[in-house]
């Protein structure tokens, strides 16, 4: 191995100077943040180009919900051909933009993990050449990744699609209550069957 | 590092005017061609294995446009995930690609495991069954889905050689595991049990046999006129093509790239063992049915020696604070009672932090990308399918290709619905 992980993210940190937080190190594994996200698309590339990056493993969104920012994207980058290093880069999106540049045009599959991205959680790629849903059909009106969507599901007023109605057990005094700190709260035998 | 192989690659707009040219069509006379015709191609079509649907834009028999459209099969395996504890999630893992449940239950615990920095307290023989378990599924998976690519281009003989194996491959599964398909074998830390009696001499067994079974389909079809036909310099992903999609698994060693993580970033104990990685030289259909072949040998190679070489001891990792204690011993010691309780009700002890942990699985590289912030729950769940990633191709793969190709592309990319929508 030619370079390692943490080489390759102080090259990236040196070519954008100011533009990245210290690197952490977790488990053997380098993770960047970079500040602006409007600057991903010019990192990633330079990352491919200059780098050696050519592989995306995987492309993730988090809802870091009550927070600010809430959005956190995170790319998840190895060279495949060239030094077999793997290094992590996320940013955070704020939720009153809530987008941010596309890097489909880096690398070509990117462009379904960012329409995945915007279906879940709805976090739009801009210059991404086709965002539509790709999980979820073609006009559900929520998010359902995000952590205010309720497990359960929501009504729609779509007419003829799931989830149009509550599920028939669902709230019963027999059903584990989704979401709970743990699984003292989620268990059904602790609540009175009128909660 | 891995090495390639060039291989020569048209753009499918080259391709369409090729096969156009080739079929006499011509654009000076209009008049004669006809409209475009859209084609919907599943969810429910047998060649989509599963509930794949494709929207096709053809002109003639040549694709002209593809639009594949998934999310048939989400079941929001990530929000679920949210909501239970590191174990719990298990059996879930049991329902991505459920041509290997193994294979998947063994990821998801090394990620887990990752997380927590107790990958390398790992007992060895629970390393070395966790091996045996994944390269079981590999073969399962892959005699699957060649019987499945061979059965949709015509040849439905091989599918059942193919499906004898992968019943031995079941009934191995359930002696080990108590459950044919949904196995959920792993822990956080360790296995659910141990190997059964007889359960060794009975994979010699099936070695033997199935080694002689992928010989029989070999002489099936590898000189097979007609499959040879239906597949050689059918669906070509050029080496960077396959890069720049992230393809992953035989998808992306058919195309000629030298990558496995087996090899690239060994796991478990696979530095102990002598295997070979196939790579394909031109990146069609054929390629891709030569390295899921040499494949399964090569897994059948690895089981053998692991099985020569499987250490006794302990199967799970000696930590009362992240393996469920002995039930003997719940019923009798107040610290493994108290050990019970916390593991049942609060999962794990989790630190802060991120991972990703990417293995190899039979459909490519199947990747967990945990986010936590503390505690026996993820914060955030990602699971990086690689049906999912290797299908993204399909909308610069099948444009230039006759329709009767695209059979012969899906069953050759080898993909799940189950992982693919999650």
């Amino acid at each position: 191995m030619s370079q390692t992980a943490q080489e390759l993210g102080e090259k990236i940190a040196a070519q954008f100077p100011e533009a990245f937080e210290a690197p952490v190190e977790f488990r053997g594994e380098i993770t960047l943040k970079l500040k602006d996200p409007a600057k991903i698309a010019e990192v990633c590339h330079f990352a491919k180009k200059e780098l050696g990056f050519d592989y995306l493993v995987d492309l993730t969104s988090i809802d870091n919900y009550g927070e600010d920012p809430r959005w956190t994207v995170v790319y998840e980058l190895y060279g495949m051909l060239t030094h077999g290093s793997y290094l992590r880069i996320k940013t955070d999106v704020s939720e009153e933009k809530s987008e941010l540049p596309t890097i489909s045009g880096v690398w070509a599959t990117a462009n379904w993990h960012e329409r995945e991205a915007y279906d879940m959680m709805g976090i739009r790629f801009t210059g991404h050449p086709d965002l539509r849903r790709i999980l979820m059909w073609e006009g559900y009106p929520y998010f359902p990744l995000r952590k205010d969507f309720p497990l359960a599901g929501k009504p729609s007023e779509m007419p003829d699609v799931a989830f149009t109605r509550r599920a028939p057990l669902e709230g019963g005094p027999f059903v584990t209550l989704a979401g709970g700190k743990d699984s003292m709260d989620r268990e059904p035998r602790v609540r009175t069957p009128e909660e | 590092m891995a090495t390639s192989q060039e291989i020569s690659f048209k753009e499918p707009a080259a391709r369409v005017a090729e096969r156009q040219a080739a079929f006499g069509v011509n654009d000076e006379l209009p008049e004669m061609q006809g409209e475009k015709m859209v084609l919907n191609m599943g969810p429910s079509h047998p060649a989509t294995h599963g509930v794949l649907r494709i929207i096709l834009e053809l002109d003639g028999e040549i694709i002209t446009k593809a639009d594949p459209d998934i999310g048939y099969l989400h079941r929001g395996d990530e929000k679920i995930a949210e909501n239970m504890t590191y174990t719990q999630f298990i059996p879930y893992t049991d329902r991505l690609d459920y041509l290997a449940p193994l294979a998947n239950n063994v990821a998801y615990a090394l990620a887990v495991e990752k997380l927590m920095g107790i990958d390398g307290q790992l007992t060895p023989r629970c390393q070395y069954i966790r091996v045996i378990c994944c390269e079981l599924a590999r073969v399962s998976a892959h005699l699957l889905g060649l019987g499945a690519f061979a059965m949709d281009v015509g040849a439905l003989t091989v599918f059942l050689h193919t499906f004898a194996q992968r019943e031995t491959v079941y009934n191995l599964a359930e002696a080990l595991t108590g459950a044919r398909f949904t196995t959920s074998y792993t822990r956080i830390g360790g296995l659910s049990r141990d190997i059964p009696a007889g359960w060794i001499e009975a994979v010699r067994k099936f070695l033997d046999e199935c080694a002689a079974a992928i010989d029989e389909s070999d002489k099936l079809l590898t000189r097979n006129r007609i499959w040879v036909d239906r597949t050689k310099d059918v669906g070509i992903i050029s080496k960077a093509d396959a890069i720049d999609f992230g393809l992953s698994g035989p998808n992306l060693r058919g195309s000629g790239v030298d990558f496995d993580v087996r090899k690239a970033h060994p796991y478990l104990c696979y530095e102990d063992f002598d295997f070979e990685i196939p790579v394909g030289s031109v990146g069609d259909c054929y390629d891709r049915y030569l390295v899921r072949q040499e494949e399964m040998r090569q897994s059948l190679r690895i089981i053998r020696q692991a099985i020569d070489k499987l250490p006794g001891g302990p199967i799970n990792i000696p930590d009362g604070k992240t393996v469920l204690p002995p039930k003997d011993k719940v019923l009798t010691g107040m610290e493994e009672l108290i050990h019970q309780f916390m593991l049942v009700t609060q999962g794990v002890n989790a630190p802060k932090g991120e991972v990703y942990f990417g293995a190899e699985n039979p459909k490519g590289e199947l990747g967990f990308y945990i986010n936590s912030r503390g505690g026996g729950t993820p914060y955030r769940l990602k699971i990086r399918a690689p049906s999912f990633v290797n299908l993204s191709i399909l909308a610069k793969l099948l444009p230039g290709h006759m329709m009767s190709d695209t059979v012969a592309i899906l069953g050759s990319l080898d993909f799940v619905m189950g992982e693919c929508d999650r």
